[in-house]
């Protein structure tokens, strides 16, 4: 190593290269001595008092949330400006006295206000901390008033989820409440800060991602008080994305007045594509009281309501289908070759199997009947005995094909799967063999089996469309603030009907006899100049005690009464709408819920 | 092989300066993160775990002094193999904390192998200048080995990202490579060159770095992001004034008007609390530093330690300029460490090891003395 270096470079050389270093080092160092001088000493005094004021502070602006209309571009939800009361510690010097004095200019109880404070420990103090929410104008007043009396209070415009509409289409729709702890750690909330509103239900859960926006920010200059004095810059919200749903508002408000002081739900769907068009649960909640704030008892008589508002009952409730379910037993029987539109089976208004008698709801009996008679008249001994010929396991194949017994993947939370039958599911979940007298119950859609009204509509909108199951889709379409379209909800296929064009045809005769002739047990939702097809069904809650029977409905305590359903869809030679509608309770099915389904058709068909 | 003369050699003024300092740097993190308190419950007590790492700081500083520096001649290549064998490693299995894939985990350590790979740049550009140096310079021809050398970790950390760390590999190397001469055509090829690649990094920049960058020249366009940083701290500094607010008194970082205190702008902290006189002792504390490398570099009689300790003080010089630069807002903010006195572990231990290694060089000049 030595050798090389002496015959190339000398210890001198290296000498002046590093007193050529130590020059530039002495240099750089200079000038930061010297910026350190201009800083501390030169512009200490004026750096100093603007730590000391703190002038600077940093705010964030909530973005507005996306909008939610219906489908033809009516407003539903949006947000109104609403006033918020905040304390930064560090101006208040005296927090607790401020808070003090804060409650009693509004004449409230102050001990909410202080246990925000206390909720807030170990929180930057320049930060502010919301003490309440929704002020009205007069409390907004008066602390603009005392300002000079409050140190470190200011008050914000935010905006506040508003449901135009009130509990119209609620459930659909959904709710917002305040981001959770949790949900702000878990990292998938990265738009949010603690006291944010995020959806937790519905539409506004389930487009959460499209309707946050983004905050903006603001640098204010602010006075010893911590009021602002000068906004310095501004970094302007991004809004969030509209979202048109596929509701039709009037036909949705229609549906809610026929289910004024009625218990149920009902869905209507576009059969060409899978559009919800109406949707009610009742009875409904109102959002609005979600963001203004709730009482522990407001939230408990709530919660505890035996009717349960809270729960979407066109996804979440499942009941027996009752003679709706005949339909399947129709199409299963017609695909199996067990019967043909020439088949008939002679009704004498009761059948035996076994040691055990099983009545048809018409006591004189409905004589000979084929598949569209005993589809219009919902005869029960024709289906006893298509479902004794079919078993259990046969409607159970079917009963899957035609989408019952599983999530129809709408994308709302708390879809219920309910339930399809079979002599294997019978083993594995009661431990006891399957009886023959079960399948009769099941063809009539009186036994196990349960459904969800979304189930049936959809069903019924796949017999209307020639066999198509759809996704239910809510969302119709997506736009950003600028009008440009963000999301499309398209027509998603998810399954065939198991039937051929000739068992649709049959079924099809069946539904639309069922209203249209006046032995139909339809006959009370037929409308004058459209051809209606329909389907009623009565389910039992308990098995009717005798003493019951035949008794006016009145007489029967409400929870023991039938539940009542109507299918239908209209017009039945090219249709636009299928409706299923649910009266817990209601009775018959042609009287309770009949009257709803045609009132449905009526908006939505405009006549 | 121990002799006596090493002993008696031993480079106290070199450990006084890295003690000194060392303490200065825990003080002011116990008052970065005892004032204010979500910093404290995010890390943990960090002046605890930055003494900690100051005792493994030690055990590698001695741990460079006890051989003789010449086996980093002979075994440079292979540490550098090791340590850009590390920084794959972090690209492919490397932990992610907030958005940068920077740390590798072995049991409960964590810490950054870029950190050393600046160590390692330094000791092959070493022994590569030593046994070429000649009193033209360099020619590009010459320089195409050294250039690999730098780039290929420092396009693997800026990839992390980590731009700060990786500009500072290039600094490093930078500045050996024009101590030991670049012949004067190489020269004007290579700035036309470093212009043309300067502006089309632009293009490769990741958003925050451009609006960090582009903040820094005109801070007025983002006075809410990364501008804001920038002012807060010249609050901040300036606040100070001459004296200082007083130890666990700076009001800007208790306020966590300061984003990053313990690390990145820790000087921040630091001037506001003990002011112009405390600020302008630590700046000093540093051009001594720098000062007393330089000297060992010139008391050294042969090029490897010569350029060895050329190569380790430009490193704390350059982190300690623009660390203590961007707090004073002469610099864009870009993420380096103020040598010995910011927290983090890796960044400390690879300091002290490079202190290690001037102490070497400082205590074993006299063998060539004869």
């Amino acid at each position: 190593m030595n050798h090389t270096y002496l015959k190339t470079v000398d210890s001198d050389w290296y000498k002046q290269r590093l007193s050529g270093t130590l020059i530039c080092v002495f240099a750089v160092f200079l000038v930061l001595l010297a910026r350190l001088y201009y800083l501390q000493v030169v512009k200490g005094a004026e750096f100093r008092r603007q730590s000391q004021n703190n002038c600077v502070r940093l705010q964030s602006i909530p973005p507005a949330r996306g909008l939610i209309f219906d489908r033809n571009g009516v407003l539903m939800v949006d947000n109104r400006p609403s006033f918020s009361v905040s304390i930064v510690l560090e101006d208040a010097k005296n927090p607790k006295e401020v808070l003090l004095r804060l409650a009693e200019f509004l004449g409230e109880e102050p001990q909410p206000m202080l246990s925000k404070l206390d909720g807030a420990r170990g929180y930057p103090s320049f930060k502010p901390i919301l003490l309440k929410r929704d002020l009205s104008r007069d409390s907004v007043a008066v602390v603009e008033a005392h300002k000079l009396d409050l140190p470190g209070i200011f008050i914000t415009i935010e905006p506040m989820r508003h449901y135009v509409e009130g509990k119209r289409a609620s459930h659909l729709i959904g709710y917002l409440s305040e981001i959770s702890e949790e949900q702000l750690k878990s990292g998938r909330f990265p738009h949010n800060r603690s006291g944010d509103f995020i959806g937790k239900f519905g539409v506004e859960k389930s487009c959460e991602s499209f309707f946050h926006g983004e905050p903006g920010t603001r640098q204010v200059q602010v006075n010893a008080l911590g009021q602002v004095t000068r906004v310095l810059e501004t970094v302007q919200t991004v809004p969030g994305e509209n979202v048109y749903l596929t509701l039709d508002l009037e036909l949705q408000r229609k549906t809610e007045e026929m289910f004024a002081e009625k218990v149920g739900a009902a869905v209507a769907m576009d059969p060409s594509n899978g559009h919800i068009l109406a949707m009610v649960s009742s009875p409904a909640f109102d959002p609005n009281a979600f963001v203004e704030g709730m009482t522990f008892e407001e939230w408990n008589k709530l919660a505890a309501n035996e009717f349960h508002p809270m729960g979407n009952k066109a996804i979440q409730g499942q009941y027996p289908p009752g003679s709706t379910y005949k339909i399947v037993t129709t199409i299963a029987g017609l695909e199996e070759g067990v019967i043909n539109e020439d088949t008939k089976f002679y009704c004498p208004g009761y059948y035996r199997c076994g040691n055990r008698t099983f009545r048809c709801w018409k006591r004189g009996g409905h004589g000979s009947v084929d598949i569209i008679d005993a589809l219009a008249q919902s005869c029960d001994v024709f289906f006893f005995q298509l479902g004794e010929k079919l078993g259990v396991d046969r409607l159970a194949r079917y009963a899957t094909s035609c989408g019952l017994g599983m999530s129809t993947e709408i994308k709302l939370d708390n879809e219920a799967p309910a339930l399809v039958p079979s002599s294997a599911w019978k083993l594995r979940k009661i431990g006891v063999p399957w009886q023959a007298g079960e399948t009769l119950s099941v063809a009539i859609g009186q036994g196990f089996n349960l459904v969800t009204p979304i189930q049936m509509v959809s069903l019924v909108a796949a017999v209307a469309n020639g066999g198509t199951r759809y996704k239910p889709l809510v969302v119709g379409r997506i736009r950003g603030v600028d009008g440009s379209l963000v999301k499309v909800g398209a027509a998603e296929p998810v399954g065939k009907l198991a039937a051929s064009d000739k068992t649709l045809e049959l079924l099809r005769r069946g539904l639309v006899d069922a209203v249209n002739r006046r032995e139909g047990t339809g006959w009370i939702a037929r409308v004058r100049g459209v051809e209606v097809a329909g389907k009623t069904g009565t389910a039992q809650v308990v098995s009717m005690e005798k003493d019951h029977e035949g008794k006016p409905l009145e007489s029967i305590p409400f929870r023991l009464r039938d539940h009542a359903w109507f299918v239908a869809f209209a017009p039945a030679e090219a249709p636009r709408i299928a409706v299923a509608v649910l009266v817990e309770h209601g009775g018959h099915g042609s009287s309770a819920a009949g009257p709803i389904a045609r009132e449905m058709i009526k908006t939505y068909l405009g006549i | 092989m121990f002799d006596r003369r090493l002993v008696q050699h031993f480079d106290w003024v070199l450990l006084a300066l890295a003690l000194v300092l060392e303490a200065i740097g825990i003080l002011t993190l116990y008052s970065a993160v005892n004032a204010s308190a979500h910093v404290a419950d995010l890390t943990g007590p960090v002046y605890l775990k930055q003494t900690y790492w100051f005792g493994m700081g030690i055990a590698a500083m001695v741990a460079m002094f006890l051989f003789n520096y010449k086996w980093l001649h002979r075994w440079g290549g292979a540490a550098y193999a090791f340590s850009v064998g590390l920084l794959l490693a972090v690209a492919f299995a490397g932990k992610e904390v907030s958005g940068s894939q920077r740390w590798l985990v072995v049991g409960s350590l964590s810490f950054q192998p870029s950190e050393i790979v600046k160590i390692a740049v330094v000791i092959v550009l070493a022994r590569y200048f030593s046994d070429r140096c000649s009193e033209e310079g360099f020619t590009l021809k010459s320089l195409w080995k050294p250039l690999v050398w730098t780039l290929v970790p420092f396009i693997l950390i800026a990839r992390q990202p980590d731009l700060g760390t990786g500009l500072v590999v290039l600094l490093i190397a930078g500045s050996m490579t024009l101590f030991v001469k670049i012949e004067r055509r190489s020269m004007i090829c290579l700035t036309g060159v470093g212009v043309f690649v300067c502006s089309v990094a632009w293009f490769f920049l990741k958003e925050y770095q451009k609006q960090r960058i582009s903040a820094f020249w005109n801070p007025e366009t983002d006075p809410l992001g990364a501008g804001y940083h920038v002012i807060q701290s010249k609050i901040a500094v300036g606040s100070g004034m001459v004296l200082g607010k007083g130890f666990l008194k700076g009001t800007q970082n208790a306020l966590s008007f300061l984003p990053e205190q313990h690390t990145d702008f820790i000087f921040s902290v630091l001037a506001e609390e003990w002011g112009f006189l405390g600020s302008a002792v630590v700046v000093t504390l540093y051009l001594l530093l720098i000062i007393w490398g330089l000297s060992i570099a010139m008391r050294s009689k042969e090029p490897f330690g010569t350029i060895l300790a050329v190569g380790i003080t430009s490193m704390v010089f350059w982190q300690a300029v623009i660390n203590v630069g961007m707090a004073l807002g002469l610099l864009p903010v870009v993420g380096v460490t103020l040598p010995l006195i910011s927290y983090g572990g890796s960044s400390l231990v690879a300091t002290m090891l490079g202190i290690g290694i001037l102490m070497n060089i400082s205590m074993r000049r006299f063998m060539f003395k004869d």
